[in-house]
């Protein structure tokens, strides 16, 4: 099973952050076909499609494509870890050869779509809707505050998670928040529900990714460094967030991670490199110890004392994350993106020696996750 | 421009509870077999799938389990607003707001003891908020 699949292509949109002049549809096709152009593969030599949001037939429409193997699995925004551990098992098991996944979103611009559909539940609706619990600023919001009354966890531990991922954002010219910026500085932006500050949100973009994954075997004769699926998780559980079975642990991390870790057959000090989805602050808090690479409360202070930030031995949200670099509603591809370019060794800030990538995906508000492992070693 | 709260619409397995918060009652219900209480409204236990179940009302008090202070603005509501889950002293969590106080962190706290009270809406739901609780609660 171990690193019998290798993405080949992988691209994002031309350009993300603010893009008004590309429609939604248009900025999954963008990514696909840079995604193509990078593997050396045209529409005629994909024979698998999975995307979210759009239906699949609406990408498939658009480039052209006949595929044997689709996945429309919609699980928010680490759908498409979702759909890369698919198309690992459909190549595997002959379904097809030569899988897309598109993303694109025009989160922020609007352009071609009515905007982030929060999949509302029936039970949201009559017992979470009418208090006023409607978008994920103040839903996602609401475990924080319980991990601050277990764990101690403090507002200052939120920024500096956001402090130290601008530091990888200072390196990367695509990255839509770059500046220097202080702790100080992100605890005294507006405050949107407390104790979540503007800051600690992440990014409103527009942006799109791809990849294309195909046998190993095949992938010895493409253009790009072979990137390797070692192995994955994937999970749901429960979908309001008034009904989170611990608000101070995601559940659906570990899950998904341990899957993932006995899969790849690897254990966390194999791994170099670290994605975990910060659609807030306290995501890379909650995952750092849901994922077993902290212990419950000390995260926080892993994260302040300099671990994940550039020259840290966990190097964290290369890209910047959702916070810095780019999040246009649902981010798991940008993950996935970062982890695949610092494993070719093609990432604006590069770390030294990945060999080996674990990228964290969360969907709704810790309603889905999915974990990928990674690899440039066959 | 005029933006309106959501007002819920009871459904079959949902009905019960709502008609209990126009009489001023918090149903709650519990699995007969394992003698779970559970929330939300649902035909079978979420704890061991027995479809034997029964209404019960519950006492409306709880203690705050987490909470934010809302300044994200949603339609009918004014900012700044709390936006808080309760767990019930019979064991299910809910959301709500909390009520009767300033909507700060100031007066509004984590365990802060609360007790229900009902909203009216139309004439086939309230909906269920909390107030600090009053008095001495029960010693936990």
């Amino acid at each position: 099973m171990r690193n019998k699949v290798a993405i080949v292509g992988a691209a994002e949109s031309s350009k993300i952050g603010h893009v008004p002049e590309i429609g939604q549809v248009q900025l999954h096709c963008d990514a696909a076909l840079r995604a193509m152009a990078d593997a050396g593969l045209t529409p005629g030599d994909i024979d698998g499609i999975a995307c979210a949001e759009e239906v699949p037939w609406t990408i498939a429409a658009n480039l052209g494509l006949t595929p044997t193997w689709v996945d429309g699995t919609d699980v928010g925004g680490c759908a498409y870890m979702h759909h890369l551990r698919h198309a690992v098992a459909a190549i595997e098991a002959g379904h097809a050869t030569t899988i897309l996944i598109t993303h694109g979103e025009s989160g922020r611009s609007r352009v071609g779509t009515p905007g982030l559909d929060m999949m509302y539940t029936e039970n949201h609706r009559q017992f979470e809707l009418p208090y006023g619990a409607t978008m994920p600023p103040n839903m996602f919001t609401l475990p924080v505050r319980r991990h601050m009354y277990e764990t101690g966890l403090t507002a200052e531990h939120l920024a500096w998670a956001h402090v130290r991922q601008r530091e990888w954002a200072a390196m990367n010219p695509r990255a839509f928040l770059r500046d220097p910026v202080t702790v100080d500085e992100v605890m005294s932006s507006t405050m949107i529900a407390d104790p979540i500050t503007k800051l600690m949100c992440c990014l409103v973009t527009d942006a799109g990714g791809a990849i294309i994954v195909t046998s190993a075997e095949r992938a010895k004769d493409m253009p790009q460094k072979p990137v390797y699926y070692m192995g994955g998780g994937e999970t749901v559980s429960f979908n309001n967030i008034s009904q989170m079975p611990d608000f101070a642990h995601a559940d659906v991390f570990e899950v998904a991670s341990k899957k993932a870790f006995a899969e790849a057959g690897v254990g966390h000090d194999d791994i170099d490199h670290l994605m975990i989805y910060d659609a807030f602050a306290h995501l890379p808090i909650f995952g750092l110890e849901a994922l077993g690479f902290c212990k419950k409360g000390d995260a926080g202070d892993f994260i302040r004392d300099g671990h994940t930030a550039p020259g840290g031995q966990l190097p964290l949200n290369t890209n910047g994350g959702g916070m810095c670099y780019t999040h246009p509603g649902r981010y798991g591809m940008f993950a996935l993106q970062e982890s695949i370019r610092q494993l070719r060794g093609t990432a604006a800030a590069q770390v030294d020696g990945v060999e080996v990538s674990m990228a964290q995906g969360v969907g709704g508000m810790f309603f889905a996750a999915a974990t990928a492992v990674l690899t440039n070693v066959a | 421009m005029a933006q309106e709260r959501v007002i819920p619409v009871p459904t079959p397995e949902t009905r019960h509870f709502w008609d209990g918060t126009t009489k001023n009652e918090l149903r709650l219900q519990r699995c007969t077999s394992c003698e779970q209480a559970y929330f939300p409204p649902r035909p079978f236990c979420p704890n061991c799938s027995s479809r034997e179940v029964e209404v019960f009302t519950a006492s409306g008090r709880g203690r705050i389990h987490t909470f934010i202070i809302s300044r994200f603005r949603s339609p009918g509501f004014e900012t700044p607003y709390s936006l808080a889950v309760v767990e019930l002293e019979e064991g299910p969590r809910m959301m709500t707001n909390i009520v009767g106080v300033p909507q700060s962190t100031d007066h509004i706290e984590m365990e802060m003891p609360v007790e229900a009270v009902f909203e009216p809406v139309n004439d086939e739901v309230s909906l269920v908020k909390f107030k600090p609780a009053e008095g001495k609660t029960d010693a936990e």
